[in-house]
């Protein structure tokens, strides 16, 4: 037996009482717990460690947009670049790898967003030092699929399983007629790949009604290329070629594609294709590199690369950020309030207990000891408070961490510790003190005598 | 120099040994080396308890004060049972406390086991009150948020001697309580409460027992049992008694009955008499 049994046995004397104020500051640190898991989560998600490529290459619009829209699938396309574009940047010796992002629809069931794209974009790392594991076959049909783990999930979908696609995005209804099929399912990632159905990029164009009217490209491209004529003009013979081959075949055959995949190819020349976004990774030795390719891009055409990081933080920072900021504060004010009622319940508690201190000072306790003890009776509540709502909200997010992926495709890593936390401890320790100050002062004043005789 | 310091040290560990102090600091830190050395020198073999011209008064709310206790010399043996009798308000708790040193007297000495306990700062008194008295309250004062074997340990943990639970097992056993060691207060009849109380009191191997009208809350049946069980265990212990009574009945069981208003003359206070 020592001082802090002692304090342990007097707070099991008034158990509601200390039930109910430990369980406030417990929940008070649940909640900041939550928050700080749920942001972590989201700043993890949203930062360079979820993202491979060093820049993205889109049409000039929204910074943000391109970032969101092309890594995480969360905004619909700004526009398109044509094809031809792509393969002038695969050109600069600066690029390691560029790799095509054709997007804009939906699937049929659970509207996970469509994404046209090569083989090479499984080659590559999704982050740094993270590579995909497949479980299936290559791509190698037009019409083939890859699909990621949550669509697999939620789904019910696994390789054979056999898919149509919506136009345009969720709330239209115009479903292409072509059925794909999935060939393989990545392991979980983490990221919006895992909510992702990957096409072959060419089965993308082979889509009916993917591919433009000849002359809308022919505008588009006079409109990209205006400030590079030789590049036009070698867009535009390509054009004329295509033009002079589709005026041969029959008026009702398709432009490109048939419906049957096994045998269909898509033979449309380069000019007629569009890519939404590009990923590009340049050298890694050289890490200006993507600084001055960067630069060089936003100089000249209708295109802009942009840091995948940079808006991303910047909304981090702005909005975001200050949600986190808002949500702390307001957390570790009903954390102050609770030490507030722990210290309301201690010092209420002192004048039943008089006779108690009395009782204890005449055995033998010192001002001191009974200091000591309702100091202690104040640390457990508020450490045992906050320990419990420690835990209760880290097992909060392990329970809810699956639902989150669900509903939000965002990986919760449960266990993940922010800094604030390992501050938390010591600054409930020092409320505690703070707390139980007044009411230990009343104890160390107590006058023996006079409690042994009320 | 260095001469005169080792010939201090080499008195003042003769001193400490003689008296039975545990360490050198134990002298100094009680107001200073000459108390301690008056306490030690005029302290009488075999004394348990030794008052020497203690004057106590209360001051008034209305101004002035009111003399409770004027005691020129009272003494306890080692081992001796006493009894005190006393009018309701004639100073008797006044005085119990003055001896547990809850409360220190205005002047005079107070010496249990050769030392002056009213010469002590508060701090010391606390743990030379825990290791060398033991109280039994007339209300018993078991905490009701501990059991019986934790309400005797209770005592251990302020004596600074560390809690001997076997010890405080024996205790309980010793006044018939072996069986009830994990129950509350609450369970314990008022007889059984008592002989925890007794139990708690003697944790420590007290000096002195100080019992303030133990038998004043239980009935008839068991006064007898927990007058001879506090009798016993104190002969036992070889532990000074001084038990405060308004029954003359328990007195008459007693070899030596005191009367307070025989040896307090609370006026003595008021002539300012020298000490």
């Amino acid at each position: 037996m020592n001082l802090l049994t002692i304090a342990w046995k007097s707070i099991l004397q008034r158990r509601l009482a200390s039930f109910l104020t430990a369980l406030s500051i417990g929940l008070g640190v649940m909640l900041m717990v939550l928050v700080l898991v749920i942001f972590g989560a989201v700043d993890s998600a949203f930062t360079q460690r979820s993202v491979g490529y060093d820049l993205i290459v889109g049409p000039k619009g929204s910074d943000l947009q391109l970032v969101l829209s092309a890594v995480y699938r969360m905004q619909p396309p700004i526009e398109n670049l044509p094809y031809l574009y792509l393969q002038q940047i695969r050109q600069d010796r600066r690029v390691v790898s560029a790799v095509p992002l054709a997007f804009g629809d939906v699937t049929e069931i659970g509207s996970f967003p469509i994404v046209g794209t090569t083989t090479e974009y499984f080659e590559n790392e999704y982050m740094p030092g993270q590579s995909f594991r497949i479980r299936g076959t290559r791509i190698n049909a037009l019409f083939d699929s890859i699909i990621g783990s949550e669509v697999a999930r939620e789904n019910g979908w696994d390789v054979g399983s056999q898919f149509s696609i919506i136009h345009g995005g969720a709330e239209s209804e115009d479903v292409h007629d072509e059925k794909f099929t999935v060939v393989a399912v990545l392991d979980t990632t983490g990221t919006a790949n895992d909510r992702t159905v990957f096409l072959n990029l060419d089965g993308f164009y082979a889509i009916a009604g993917h591919e433009k009217p000849i002359d809308e490209v022919e505008k588009r491209l006079k409109d990209f290329y205006a400030a590079d004529p030789d590049r036009l003009n070698q867009a535009l013979t390509q054009l004329q070629d295509y033009r002079t081959r589709q005026a041969a075949k029959p008026a009702d055959s398709q432009p490109s594609a048939v419906v049957t995949p096994a045998i269909v190819t898509y033979d449309s020349p380069d000019a007629m294709k569009e890519v939404t976004a590009i990923l590009v990774r340049t050298r890694p030795e050289t890490p200006f590199d993507a600084i001055s390719l960067s630069a060089e891009l936003q100089k000249g055409f209708q295109a802009m690369a942009v840091n995948p990081v940079r808006p991303i933080q910047r909304l981090m920072t702005g909005l975001l950020g200050n949600i986190q900021k808002a949500l702390v504060v307001l957390t570790a004010i009903i954390i102050l309030v609770s030490g507030v009622g722990i210290f309301v319940s201690i010092y209420n508690s002192m004048s039943d207990r008089r006779r108690e201190i009395g009782i204890m000072r005449a055995l033998g306790a010192g001002r001191h000891h009974v200091f000591g003890i309702v100091l202690a009776e104040s640390a457990l509540l508020c450490l045992g408070g906050a320990t419990t709502g420690w835990l209760a909200g880290h097992g909060l997010a392990i329970a809810s961490a699956p639902w989150v992926i669900r509903q939000t495709g965002l990986l919760i890593n449960p266990w993940s510790m922010n800094t604030l936390e390992f501050v938390l401890f010591p600054v409930v320790a020092g409320m505690a003190v703070l707390v139980g100050f007044l009411p230990a002062m009343t104890a160390y004043r107590t006058n023996v005598a006079d409690a042994l005789s009320s | 120099m260095e001469c005169t310091v080792l010939i201090m040290l080499w008195i003042l560990r003769r001193v400490r040994l003689r008296a039975g102090f545990s360490s050198l600091a134990d002298i100094v830190d009680r107001r200073g080396l000459v108390l301690s050395f008056r306490g030690i020198l005029r302290a009488e073999a075999n004394m348990s308890l030794l008052l020497e011209h203690i004057r106590k008064s209360y001051r008034q709310p209305e101004g002035g004060s009111l003399p409770v206790l004027g005691i020129e010399r009272f003494e306890i043996r080692q081992g001796e049972q006493v009894v005190l009798l006393g009018a309701s308000g004639g100073g008797k708790t006044t005085l119990l406390n003055i001896i547990s040193g809850i409360l220190t007297p205005d002047s005079g000495r107070v010496v249990i086991d050769n030392r002056d306990i009213a010469a002590m700062p508060e701090v010391v008194r606390d743990r030379y009150r825990a290791s060398k008295v033991g109280i039994v309250f007339q209300t018993f004062n078991l905490l009701p948020a501990f059991s019986a074997l934790e309400n005797v340990m209770l005592g251990m943990v302020f004596s600074g001697r560390g809690v001997d639970r076997g010890f405080a097992k024996q205790l309980l056993e010793r006044v018939g309580l072996g069986h009830r060691l994990n129950h509350s207060p609450k369970r314990l009849s008022v007889g059984e409460q008592q002989r925890v109380a007794v139990a708690r009191a003697l944790a420590n191997k007290p000096v002195l027992l100080l019992a303030d009208e133990p038998t004043a809350n239980v009935d008839t049946k068991n006064q007898q049992l927990v007058l001879d069980l506090i009798r016993d265990t104190c002969r036992d212990h070889n532990v000074s008694l001084l038990m405060v009574t308004h029954s003359l009945e328990v007195a008459g069981t007693f070899q030596r009955v005191e009367r307070l208003q025989d040896f307090n003359h609370p006026e003595l206070c008021v002539k300012g008499q020298a000490i």
